[in-house]
């Protein structure tokens, strides 16, 4: 990556005004997974539906960026780095706009439990391990993308085999539950769709980490064994 | 312009040759050092180019771009105080050797520059003047090999009405298209293009480069182009110069999306060197 600036200043204060508009929709989405989580666990029904209200906020932003994008890309056909950093922008709040989705989904199943029953029994609390993992995964994958930093990319990237694996677990103790108590099957599949909508986002977030790495080291390393790309970035 | 019409006039034994070498290196730069008196403007190049590909040649203004391609026709020989070392193998031919045919290697590597430079003269004259210095003089042999170059490099459609009309009257479009028919009418194996676009408007620009893409299928052609962005639309390879050093030479696509040097990054993103 060149730390140099353009001869263009005006290009320069394009590309930071992009880089600063990212990290304020990563901020907003980031918010909406926290309260969203909140709303469920504490079946919170008002936060839910502000979390569902402010959606289009983030949808807004995304609208925004992706303009800028095709406008940078239209006047300044930037290349190298700086074409990469674009192509990375337009990708990253794709995934962003996917994971304000998934939050507006939970709040929405948060709501619907709350109103139905008010209870957020004991037996779903595998949802809270679940919801650390990929508060931490989406946080992380922003903080990758702020610094530029390889190294927390790949930290991140590899922590989503964990959030897989949270994800399974939980999945197999709802349906003991609906097995043992077929009453409860309808609110628990609720809670199956915000499982499934946690496990979404840390996808989501890997997905982010892969395009800090294209960013840095122009590899598309999607699709690829870990290790291999391991060994491939530390050569 | 396609294959079959430039081919059908060529000896098919030719045509054979042509392709059974297509993947192979037809021009080869070894330890080329160059020196005006006593500045040295190259350093030390050395790199190979393919058959049938466009290369094309970036850097900022005196960092050795057209005094390299001036090298591949020997062009520097008129440079008083000019010295070269090193070797420029063209099929395995030392084309700085001393005892090269100047006359004949440049009926192998035609070049065109940034200028139109059509002689004063008629549009078919113009086109038919390498081929009567080549001893050619039956008329209709030499309306068609006029006929196909035009044809070559574009144009026939527009002049074929104004054949015998002056070259000057042509836009500069037009000029540099005719100058680069006239090149091709003797079938050279290599086009030399020192900025070949860069005194024309767009729309002429766009011409010249759809006739690079036509013609690179017949001939191995090197661009030297202040214009980043033709650099990246009409090359298969890119070569980036600074200060009579070759810095980088790769595909086209990696230099302009992921360069390996600092230097080339710095340049093709327009950031202070």
């Amino acid at each position: 990556m060149s730390s140099n600036q353009h001869i263009s200043h005006e290009f320069d204060e394009e590309l930071e005004q992009l880089r600063n508009k990212v990290l304020k929709m990563g901020g907003l989405v980031e918010k909406q997974v926290r309260n969203a989580i909140s709303a469920l666990t504490r079946l919170d029904a008002i936060e839910g539906v502000e979390v569902c209200q402010n959606d289009h906020q983030v949808n807004t932003l995304e609208v925004g960026i992706d303009e800028d994008c095709v406008n940078i890309l239209a006047r300044r056909q930037p290349a190298a780095s700086d074409l990469r950093m674009v192509i990375a922008v337009i990708k990253t709040i794709t995934d962003l706009e996917r994971i304000g989705d998934e939050a507006e989904r939970i709040a929405k199943m948060a709501v619907r439990i709350a109103e139905e029953d008010g209870i957020f029994h004991n037996r779903y609390s595998g949802i809270n391990h679940l919801a650390d993992h990929v508060q931490y995964m989406v946080h992380g994958s922003l903080n990758a993308f702020t610094r530029m930093d390889v190294d927390e990319a790949i930290v991140i990237k590899k922590a989503d085999k964990k959030v897989d694996e949270e994800y399974k677990l939980l999945m197999r103790s709802l349906i003991t539950y609906m097995m043992e108590d077929p009453r409860t099957i309808s609110e628990t599949l609720d809670v199956a769709q915000a499982a499934r909508a946690l496990e979404r986002i840390g996808d989501h977030a890997k997905n982010i980490c892969e395009y800090v790495i294209y960013l840095v080291h122009g590899k598309n390393i999607r699709h690829v064994n870990m290790e291999e790309v391991e060994q491939d970035l530390l050569k | 312009m396609n294959t079959s019409s430039l081919t059908t006039n060529i000896d098919p034994s030719l045509v054979d040759r042509k392709q059974s070498k297509e993947t192979e290196e037809c021009l080869r730069v070894n330890k080329l050092d160059l020196y005006y008196g006593g500045a040295q403007a190259l350093k030390d190049i050395s790199f190979g180019m393919k058959r049938n590909r466009v290369t094309a040649f970036i850097g900022p203004s005196g960092c050795g771009k057209s005094t390299l391609l001036r090298c591949f026709n020997r062009m520097n020989d008129l440079v008083d105080e000019c010295h070269i070392d090193g070797e420029i193998l063209l099929d395995d031919e030392n084309i700085l050797a001393r005892d090269m045919d100047v006359t004949v290697l440049r009926q192998r590597v035609g070049m065109v520059f940034q200028k139109p430079n059509p002689f004063p003269m008629t549009v078919f004259d113009n086109v038919a003047y390498g081929l009567r210095l080549q001893g050619i003089t039956k008329k209709r042999v030499l309306e068609e090999r006029v006929e196909w170059a035009l044809k070559g490099a574009a144009l026939w459609d527009e002049v074929k009405d104004r054949l015998n009309e002056n070259a000057l009257g042509m836009s500069g479009g037009q000029q540099q298209r005719l100058v680069i028919a006239r090149s091709i009418a003797i079938e050279p194996e290599i086009l030399l293009l020192d900025e070949p676009a860069s005194a024309l408007d767009p729309i002429s620009t766009l011409k010249i480069e759809e006739l690079i893409y036509e013609l690179k299928s017949d001939y191995t052609i090197l661009i030297v182009t202040h214009n980043m962005q033709q650099a990246a639309r009409v090359s298969d390879d890119t070569a980036f110069m600074y200060l009579g050093e070759l810095i980088e030479f790769g595909d086209t696509n990696t230099i302009f999306t992921n360069p390996k040097e600092k230097a080339t990054e710095d340049y093709i993103t327009g950031r202070y060197g």
